[in-house]
């Protein structure tokens, strides 16, 4: 196989990493939602840990776009 | 094709060429958007202060609720005793939003989506967090890679996966900010250009998707100042109270 075929297979795979922080994103988003259904005078204050959750999920996702940058223009 | 969606992250130099002893110190434009954010932040504080009346203006309350949003947090995650150290984080929190904020004007240049930018910011944090933790505990401060209630058995490989993760952090600290810049703004780059490539006919529904994507940029960056500034508490509340 070519090189630069290699690399752009290479860069697609890496954004499955994807899958991973959208499943991570959901549960964050859904597991606050329904415990905020359960007991909405908590709700409030635990809307920074709310935020933290979903940055910190997010980012995971985007090590696999770093990964995919480094094949496509590193190598 | 339309213009490269990378393009918007080149680094090039501003005014004349400067070099010292080999090391090239031109002013670039990533220089010249640090300057402009650290101004802006000075000012913002400056003004800000200078007429302190009971019933703010809408520059002092600015002001007052950035101060207070950044000493509660501090003040939750990491605890009093690390109330000597809002200085740094009230400067971290704010040069990196700014940078983030001023990053979303069209045409400027975002500082934060340099990797070198954010892994220094990382690195400074890493040290200074080891090195105040060893002045407050010692030796002791070891301790940290031997969690509690964990069986004899075990403890050689969670040691080990407690210093591999304790050595990560920078590298995680920073690549968080500068991947979720780099990407943001990547895709705003390439929905820019489906309206341009579209044309007057269909170009209407990625410009509606830009804009959307727009508003999710900007909270994206206020979000990852957040995040870094509480990371930095977070890791302070290591170092300053072990074992807590």
């Amino acid at each position: 196989m070519e090189l630069e075929a290699a690399k752009m297979i290479g860069a697609g795979l890496a954004a499955i990493a994807l899958a991973g922080a959208g499943v991570g994103i959901g549960l964050i988003f859904g597991n606050y939602l329904s415990g905020a259904m359960r007991n909405p005078s908590a709700a409030a204050k635990q809307f920074p840990n709310l935020l933290l959750g979903f940055a910190l999920a997010e980012a995971t996702g985007l090590f696999g776009l770093v990964v995919a940058l480094i094949i496509l223009f590193a190598f | 094709m339309a213009i490269n969606p990378m393009h918007q992250f080149e680094v090039y130099k501003v005014g004349p060429e400067i070099n010292l002893g080999g090391i090239n110190l031109s002013f670039t434009n990533a220089s010249l958007f640090m300057t402009i954010s650290a101004i802006l932040i000075s000012s913002l504080l400056f003004f800000g202060t200078k007429k302190k009346s009971l019933i703010p203006s809408k520059i002092q309350l600015i002001t007052e609720m950035s101060y207070t949003f950044i000493a509660k947090m501090i003040n939750e995650t990491a605890g009093s005793s690390a109330k000597a150290f809002f200085p740094f984080v009230f400067t971290l929190f704010m040069f990196v939003l700014f940078c983030n904020m001023i990053g979303m004007l069209p045409y400027s240049f975002t500082v934060t989506s340099q990797i070198i930018v954010t892994f220094v910011l990382a690195a400074i944090i890493f040290i200074g967090v080891t090195i105040i933790g060893f002045i407050k505990h010692g030796i002791k401060y070891l301790e940290l890679f031997v969690p509690k209630g964990v069986p004899i058995v075990l403890l050689p490989l969670i040691i080990v996966i407690e210093i591999i993760s304790y050595l990560s952090r920078p590298v995680s600290l920073s690549v968080r900010l500068f991947a979720n810049m780099l990407a943001g703004h990547t895709m705003l780059k390439v929905f820019g250009g489906f309206v341009i490539s579209l044309g007057l006919l269909g170009g209407w529904l990625p410009l509606s998707f830009t804009v959307a994507l727009t508003g999710l940029e900007i909270l994206i960056a206020f979000l990852q100042a957040y995040v870094f500034a509480i990371l930095t508490c977070i890791y302070l509340n290591d170092a300053l109270n072990l074992h807590h």
